[in-house]
């Protein structure tokens, strides 16, 4: 497989950093792919804009950090502002459309999807919008299968939550493969 | 067989090679990047029925896992930056006092509060020279997780040797970083255990009287011998001594037993050094962006290697010799202003020939800044 550089970026509380764990950790332990997973630390991942780096690969990865991602997820508007421009030349870039206004200058495939609305409207809980954006990258990318995320959800979080998670796992995939 | 397969920071990779090796007690006071050993240990050390301890500062922590090893314990203790200058005064006590001990500094920005989030290595040369006095010291550290949970057991091994405290040099990328670790099965890799007096009770034990191939027996301190532990020069009863004769013969003593093993203790790793003219010398994360960049250079006919330390005190003048010397360059690859890079140069045959490429930002070294340095080297301007 070609190595997918990415970085998930938002605010503190969204959740990017634990789903960019969930997406290497089931690169790791399900698919026997090799992964890094770093994020920034400090004072930047207080209150401002947050960011958590994945590299997924079939052989050793040495440099864990991500400088140019082929796909970027940006949740928020600051995120976006900041890391808009970070995206390699022909990159896949994913952004909510209820927090944020792309200014569509950079060279990538732009998905604006409607995240944040749908979880809000199908599930009602915002804790799981996390696992809708990584529903939508993997139905877009289709980097790991969707059961091998359910594996790691299933022993990473309590057994009443996971219905909630895999339903708005469903809801990302569905509208990540739509748009496709 | 099945391995457990983990997916980790390397922070976690570190406990779970202390356990593996056989941890008994944690002393520790939590500081970024190094939190979460004590935070994993605080769970995982009880539930194997060893004790852990979130002491009032560094300084403590130091002193109580000294206070444990004498007890017979295996004994650890983390930190970071300010708080390894905290413990230089007890890591010299444990220097003197020959008591098996693991150190594990996590490198931040420095010097003194620095930048305690982001990376670096500057740390090398306190590691060495943090402690006052003549002595000779053990610190190993590695660029991934296997090598962390390896040198880590290692650390463990060599510090009940040759009853020394070892220190673990990573750093903040390393230790923060998540990738795959796979957990040897018991057995896979060797431990070693405390070497104990066949002295019995009530007869006399000299605790720093050293057997004939130099190893000094321990016995349990609190257990049937009564013996005296003490920071000044001492005899082979552990009691203080000005005499010339004793003085001269301890320093010497508790140099030679690292300095004399430093090729048992080298441990490095090579990459494409075979044919290679150009050597990237590097230790720690820093070694990941060069080996990127090796990857990168080799299949362009370039003659480059790398040449990963992982053992830097002893420093393995030897290994650095054999892979040096008949090298066209030699570039150091760390995130410092030099402090291995000088080591190189007093080591090498051609200390012209040896070059710096180096961070010191706190922001991690990439393949496009030590590629620029190569390109300076060959006069190609950046």
């Amino acid at each position: 497989m070609e190595r997918c550089r990415m970085v998930f970026s938002g605010s503190g509380g969204q959740g990017v950093i634990t789903a960019a764990i969930i997406l290497a950790e089931a690169a790791v332990l399900h698919e026997e792919l090799t992964a890094v997973q770093t994020q920034a630390y400090g004072a930047a991942a207080r209150g401002g804009a947050t960011r958590a780096d994945v590299i997924i690969s079939d052989v050793p990865i040495n440099f864990p950090k991500v400088i140019q991602p082929n796909v970027l997820v940006c949740l928020t508007q600051e995120a976006y502002n900041k890391f808009y421009d970070i995206i390699r030349p022909g990159g896949l870039m994913i952004t909510d459309t209820r927090y944020v206004q792309p200014q569509l200058k950079v060279d990538a495939v732009q998905r604006q999807l409607p995240l944040y609305e749908t979880v809000m409207d199908k599930i009602g809980k915002p804790i799981v919008f996390n696992i809708c954006m990584l529903g939508a990258v993997v139905g877009l990318t289709q980097l790991v299968r969707p059961e091998s995320i359910m594996k790691t959800l299933e022993q990473r979080i309590p057994s009443g939550f996971i219905e909630m998670n895999r339903q708005a796992l469903e809801l990302g995939l569905e509208m990540g493969q739509g748009v496709k | 067989m099945t391995r457990q397969i983990k997916f980790i920071q390397g922070n976690e990779a570190c406990v779970e090679g202390a356990l593996y090796a056989g941890l008994d007690f944690f002393a520790g006071y939590p500081i970024t990047p190094s939190t979460e050993i004590a935070e994993h240990l605080s769970r995982r050390l009880p539930q194997q029925g060893g004790k852990f301890i979130q002491m009032e500062d560094e300084i403590a922590s130091m002193c109580a896992i000294i206070g444990a090893s004498l007890t017979g314990k295996k004994v650890l203790t983390a930190t970071s930056g300010p708080g390894f200058s905290l413990k230089q005064e007890a890591l010299g006590y444990a220097v003197m006092a020959e008591i098996p001990c693991v150190i594990v500094n996590v490198q931040r920005g420095g010097p003194s509060t620095g930048v305690p989030t982001h990376v670096s290595q500057g740390d090398v040369m306190q590691a060495r020279w943090g402690t006052h006095g003549d002595h000779s010291i053990v610190a190993l550290t590695a660029s991934n997780h296997q090598d962390v949970f390896a040198m880590t057991v290692e650390a463990f091994n060599i510090a009940e040797t040759y009853r020394t405290p070892v220190i673990l040099l990573f750093d903040e990328v390393v230790g923060h970083m998540r990738e795959r670790l796979e957990i040897p099965e018991k057995g896979e890799i060797p431990l070693v255990e405390r070497l104990r007096t066949a002295v019995q009770g009530g007869v006399d034990y000299h605790p720093y009287l050293p057997r004939e191939d130099g190893r000094l027996p321990m016995s349990d301190f609190g257990d049937v011998h009564r013996y005296n532990v003490t920071g000044l020069v001492h005899d082979m009863w552990g009691f203080p001594s000005d005499n010339p004769k004793i003085v001269h013969g301890l320093l010497r003593h508790l140099v030679d037993k690292i300095e004399n093993n430093a090729s048992q203790m080298a441990h490095y790793k090579t990459f494409y050094l075979e044919d290679a003219e150009t050597v990237l010398l590097s230790f720690g994360s820093a070694a990941r962006s060069a080996l990127h960049v090796v990857e990168h250079l080799r299949p362009r006919g370039e003659k480059i290697g790398l040449l990963e330390l992982q053992t830097l005190w002893p420093f393995p003048a030897d290994v650095v010799q054999q892979y040096c010397n008949s090298a066209r360059t030699t570039v150091v690859v760390e995130m410092n202003m030099g402090q291995v890079c000088q080591m190189v140069k007093t080591t090498v045959r051609h200390p012209e020939r040896v070059f710096l490429a180096n961070r010191i930002d706190g922001v991690f070294i990439t393949d496009a800044d030590i590629r620029n340095v190569l390109r300076l080297i060959e006069g190609k301007g950046v």
